[in-house]
């Protein structure tokens, strides 16, 4: 029987590879605690991985397509509007799926972008891990998503704090960033870390829907399932995965809660007051 | 007129007790031919444990209702009281064996191939990147070897990895690849030598319900000695399926 | 369906496809449909009813409300709606049946767990033994609704306390200032104004609860996806209708269906929040005022 230290210097970096630790995963009756915590530990790091790259990368994205949703410019609401809708009408599997096979589709050599006198070769085939390919899908998904959220921001901006920019003779670029952007964000941020979380939770279904796990290194969900397979016992596994994203899930809280302080702390807070009983009679 | 209702009460209860004792619940997938499968026709379930299925029930005198749930759940269920036996092809193994009881087998182990394009060369079984489900006893067998695990979600995401070129070979069970080799018209090919994991098929039951477990042995026994079962074998899985 | 279905090895093209259309595997996928779309109808006003329980209790100056409505919204956000659809199925059976068992069993002397199975008394069982199929199915439906309500019934109380909290205060202040309670000023102030601020996060959730609908599977539940998957895959002869592997036709029709309940519910919130800005101080209000102007 394996101790947990020896568990832990198996396993917690087993997702990044065969290489990264104990070559086969522990099976059967040889499974024990310490094994499915940090194993499933370890397939954390996925995780982690596709939430931080895809929400910073998504989060600039969207604003670009806000502010083209929200332009009164047709060329750009259009097709803007046409991403958003495309993006948050599918469902994420299905978006896995289609894209798993457009990738497949890819020549095998990668593809060369003649540039005149010298030949580009770009090697494409990264897009059909899940690294690569399932992170351009969650950042375009995440993408639509927030910038739907950003757009109704936009709309709910306080037409004072516009006719006061306008009074100041801001335009432009400087208006945007000094007064319509951070009330964008003010106004998009509780809706924004509801869609960080669910993002984060996304992650589990990459494994699940068509992108395949090489060599068993995988993410949380991946391990949970594989534990279960093998020990037949849901209530051990998926309290384990169900746990470590509660912690991810409170820390992403967290954080974005100390943003959303800052936010706004320009205005008036509600005052916590004791109870006291003053029904209206008494007054 | 309240000694009618009483009696008239303990009459129903009486005859769904005596027809709820005998109903057994039989979980199946209904994802794997030709073990069990969705008849296309008629929308039911069908297949050779189907009908082995059936036959049983019959012999042992119980009224079989069937119930089709998923593979990754279908032992947690079965512990959990939702049926009463599980009948998917289901390989007998020591790891189960510590979770639920099996009857005797019904079907000798299936082997396990290697199937790829034709013109692949063998040594790709250890150091090419290999095909096979998550989750699966194949997937376990790659990994012991030198080759790369591929593992998908799907079977058929395996058969498409081989045809499109993203795996070298795909590792599954004989029967379930047979038809595809056969379809391919010389496209797909099996490589390699076969390996047999498992005691055999057998139906699964709960550890604490001996009862059932021997009404269906002995009515395993029976299609056995009579000939049923080697019928059903030969017309489901072919002329060189080994018999009992 | 038709007549001529009996043998589709000797049909040609439009036929073969015809009979194929109509088998009752395909009938059972269009069913699917149905479901999905009554899982809809019945989960969103459950999910808005927790939601608005939740925010009521987050807002609550009472301690012990206030750490409730916090558990439940930080607790159930917290975990991935996959994990909870396997997990909790199996545990909240086995919970209403633990609790039929102590009602209807008082006598029973063996223990429930045995080893790791859950054994207990026969009229403990839910659905009850000699249950029909539709009884099972409405009891498996019931558990995806509770499921999907509890849920997302997090997400919507989250966003629906953000939205109380974004009415300007300078309206809450008037209304204290005219001697409205808390209360008052609650129920006349803040929750008919709260909704502008609460639909562009409310219809995203909308949205993401429809996408989530695939996840019935886990539930027991045959939905489009399954059944997608299952008659996409490759048929080989044994089938009485072999074809390739034709997933991806299967799924651009699940993606037809998403986009069109997708546009759709675009079409209504789209409507609902130019109804909701109308005379309101924000830019969309503006700008309606400058176009109707």
């Amino acid at each position: 029987m394996r101790t947990c230290a020896e568990s832990f210097e198996g396993y917690i970096l087993r997702s990044l590879g065969r290489d990264w630790g104990e070559r086969l995963l522990p099976r059967g009756l040889d499974i024990t605690l310490c094994d499915q915590i940090f194993l499933i530990a370890s397939g954390m790091i996925w995780n982690v991985y596709f939430a931080v790259f895809s929400i910073s990368i998504g989060f600039f994205l969207a604003t670009a397509v806000a502010v083209a949703r929200f332009s009164e410019n047709p060329w750009l609401n259009r097709p803007a509007g046409a991403f958003i809708f495309f993006f948050r009408g599918s469902p994420l599997f299905i978006q896995f799926f289609f894209f798993y096979s457009a990738f497949v589709l890819l020549p095998r050599g990668g593809i060369d972008i003649p540039l005149g006198f010298v030949t580009l070769n770009v090697d494409t085939s990264p897009l059909t891990t899940a690294a690569v390919g399932g992170l351009i899908v969650l950042i375009l998904n995440t993408t639509a998503y927030s910038a739907e959220l950003f757009v109704g921001a936009l709309r709910s901006v306080p037409k004072g704090d516009l006719e006061a920019a306008d009074a100041y003779g801001m335009a432009g670029f400087t208006r945007f960033r000094r007064v319509v952007w951070p009330n964008m964000l003010r106004l998009a941020w509780p809706s924004y870390t509801n869609e960080a979380i669910f993002l984060t939770h996304s992650t589990t279904l990459v494994f699940l829907s068509a992108f395949p796990a090489r060599q068993q290194s995988g993410e949380a969900f991946y391990y949970a399932r594989y534990f279960v397979d093998q020990t037949f016992n849901p209530f051990v596994a998926y309290p384990i995965v169900a746990a470590y994203f509660i912690a991810l899930t409170l820390a992403i809280i967290g954080v974005f809660g100390l943003v959303n302080a800052r936010l706004n702390r320009h205005l008036p807070r509600e005052k916590r007051a004791r109870i006291r009983f003053r029904p209206q009679y008494l007054r | 007129m309240k000694k009618l209702t009483l009696s008239l009460a303990a009459l129903a209860l009486s005859g769904t007790a005596a027809l709820a004792q005998d109903v057994v619940r039989m979980g199946t997938e209904g994802l794997y031919p030709p073990f069990n499968f969705i008849n296309d026709a008629t929308g039911q379930l069908d297949g050779f444990e189907i009908e082995l299925g059936n036959i049983l029930c019959e012999r042992a005198g119980f009224t079989c209702e069937w119930v089709q749930n998923d593979w990754d759940t279908i032992i947690p269920n079965l512990v959990s009281g939702n049926y009463d036996t599980i009948i998917a092809g289901m390989s007998i193994t020591d790891a189960r064996r510590e979770v639920i009881s099996f009857t005797d087998a019904y079907k000798r182990a299936s082997p396990s191939a290697y199937m790829a394009l034709a013109g692949t060369d063998e040594s790709v079984i250890d150091s090419g990147v290999i095909a096979a489900q998550s989750n699966t006893v194949q997937a376990g067998l790659v990994a012991d070897t030198n080759a790369t695990l591929l593992e998908f979600p799907t079977p058929d995401d395996t058969i498409s990895a081989v045809l499109n070129g993203e795996a070298d070979a795909v590792l599954a069970d004989r029967e379930f690849l047979v038809p595809f080799v056969n379809d391919s018209g010389g496209d797909l090919v099996f490589i390699g030598e076969a390996v047999t994991p498992g005691d055999g098929i057998g139906m699964g039951i709960r550890q604490s319900d001996n009862a059932l477990r021997e009404a269906f042995n002995a009515a395993i026994a029976e299609v056995k000695a009579d000939g049923t079962l080697n019928e059903l074998l030969t017309k489901w899985f072919g002329p060189d399926e080994p018999l009992f | 369906m038709f007549s001529f279905c009996t043998d589709p090895s000797v049909l040609e093209q439009a036929q073969w496809f015809a009979c194929y259309l109509t088998t009752a595997t395909h009938m059972a996928f269009y069913r699917a449909f149905g479901v999905v779309i009554l899982l809809l109808a019945v989960t969103a006003p459950a999910a808005l009813a927790m939601g608005m329980l939740g925010a009521l209790a987050l807002r609550s100056r009472l301690a012990p409300v206030n750490m409730i409505g916090r558990g439940y919204v930080n607790l159930v956000r917290g975990v991935p709606d996959i994990v909870f659809f396997l997990f909790v199925p199996i545990a909240l059976g086995q919970g209403i049946e633990w609790v039929m068992h102590h009602i209807n069993c008082p006598d029973w002397d063996q223990p429930i767990r045995q080893g790791n199975d859950f054994v207990v008394c026969r009229e403990a069982k839910v659905p009850p033994v000699g249950a029909s199929a539709w009884v099972r199915n409405v009891y498996a439906f019931s558990m995806a609704v509770i499921a999907f309500a509890l849920v997302f019934g997090a997400f919507v109380a989250n966003t629906l306390y953000g939205a109380m909290q974004a009415v300007p205060r300078a309206q809450v202040e008037t209304a204290e200032a005219y001697g409205m309670t808390r209360g008052q000023a609650f129920r006349r102030i803040v929750l008919p104004q709260m909704w502008v601020y609460a639909l562009p996060g409310l219809s995203n959730i909308w949205q993401i609860l429809i996408k989530a609908t695939p996840l019935l599977f886990l539930l027991g539940i045959q939905d489009v996806v399954y059944w997608a998957r299952e008659l996409g895959g490759a048929k080989t002869s044994l089938f009485a209708y072999p074809h390739p592997d034709w997933r991806v036709w299967y799924f651009l029709v699940l993606l037809l269906f998403y986009l069109f309940l997708t546009w759709g519910s675009e079409r209504i919130f789209g409507a609902l929040n130019r109804r909701l800005a109308r005379g309101q101080a924000t830019a969309q209000g503006e700008r309606q005022r400058r176009a109707e102007a």
